[in-house]
């Protein structure tokens, strides 16, 4: 008995997998680049203490 | 011959592909669409990647209140010809993976939009979520004739999202695009269930109809026509419309009006003899009805920066 059979099983979950893979991958890059972009924008002086932050900064 | 398969033999493994299917990806299309409209055609510029990331969440939990529908109405969808080959009715995937799917993709797609834009759009997902998995699914489609109606209204927020991702805020723009989708809803529908003859007696869906006769439905295509027909162009004259807008909405509607008065002269027997082929060309036309007053809508709102868009 040969596992040929078994094995074309394993293909199909390895596509299956890949993709999930692939889209989990996506969204990890796609969480950093959201964090990267929320924080460059940020208005500190907005934050709570932003103000004094700026006037002890001056 | 001693190779034993596992594979004729054993249970139907689903696919990647099964799964997005149970996500409407034709539905997914038109939401991703019209919310893009509503943010750009906001005042309110976004970044391009909370843009993306904003519309991809929107369109996952499209997604996810389909893979609910789906899940709730798999008994119907077995009936039905036109939707008894989606991966539940024919076995591909499995119920409880479509609850869990469902429920797991409209969790994550309302954090994140959340996360990504503002709270009130990520609220405002989550109510569209809702009325359709469980106010319309669960409840209108299968006790009124006026399922199709109110039910509408799930497909018609999605350009209201985009308005809020960009905005945080409602406006009357918004609302008038929610509209436009509300009102040409119904007469899309129907025409569909005209020409679906026996599909929806069969699944025991009260539709128009079923419940009021053909006839009925036919003069409620061409009131509901006209009540669109007055909305879509009287929007070409807000600050979302324009000269552009204005004159595709005018050649449109005159389209669409033709058609729903063609719908509505003619009878069963008329129907059947072309194989209700006014019916089925109107039902087309209403597809790129919808498109094109929402990419005339985004013309006016790419070309506004440049002194062109709008009426200013």
């Amino acid at each position: 008995m040969t596992i040929r059979a078994e094995h074309e099983i394993h293909t199909r979950r390895r596509g299956r997998n890949l993709g999930i893979g692939l889209m989990l991958g996506g969204f990890v890059i796609l969480v950093m680049a959201l964090t990267y972009v929320k924080i460059t924008n940020i208005d500190f002086s907005d934050l709570p203490g932003g103000a004094v932050q700026t006037e002890e900064s001056m | 011959m001693t190779d034993t398969s596992t594979t004729q033999s054993g249970p139907y493994e689903a696919q990647l592909g099964d799964y997005f299917a149970l996500l409407k990806p034709r539905v997914m299309q038109l939401v991703v669409f019209t919310a893009l409209v509503g943010m750009l055609a906001a005042p309110t510029p976004v970044h391009p990647v909370v843009a993306f990331a904003s519309i991809l969440f929107v369109a996952i939990g499209a997604g996810a209140s389909g893979a609910l529908n789906m899940w709730w109405d798999a008994d119907i969808d077995a009936v039905m010809r036109r939707t008894a080959n989606r991966p539940i009715p024919s076995g591909r995937v499995q119920p409880g993976e479509a609850l869990a799917i469902g429920v797991a993709l409209s969790g994550l797609s309302v954090m994140m939009l959340g996360l990504a834009a503002n709270l009130l759009a990520a609220g405002m997902l989550l109510f569209t979520i809702l009325f359709y998995a469980v106010f319309y699914s669960m409840w209108l489609k299968r006790v009124t004739p006026q399922n199709i109606v109110i039910g509408g209204a799930a497909g018609a927020f999605p350009p209201v999202i985009g308005w809020i991702i960009a905005t945080g805020s409602f406006s009357i723009e918004a609302w008038l695009m929610f509209a436009l989708i509300f009102m040409w809803t119904p007469p899309h529908f129907w025409a569909l269930a005209l020409f679906m003859r026996n599909d929806y007696d069969d699944a025991k869906v009260p539709m128009l109809t079923v419940t009021h006769g053909r006839r009925s439905t036919r003069n409620h295509i061409l009131v509901y026509t006209i009540l669109l027909v007055l909305l879509a162009i009287g929007t070409g004259f807000t600050s979302i419309g324009g000269p552009i807008y204005l004159a595709a909405a005018v050649v449109l509607n005159a389209l669409f009006l033709l058609g729903a008065f063609r719908i509505w002269k003619r009878d069963e027997t008329d129907s059947e003899t072309d194989n209700f082929a006014v019916e089925r060309k109107f039902f087309r036309l209403s597809l790129w009805y919808l498109f094109l007053h929402f990419g005339a809508i985004l013309a006016e709102a790419t070309l506004r920066p440049y002194g062109f868009g709008g009426w200013s």
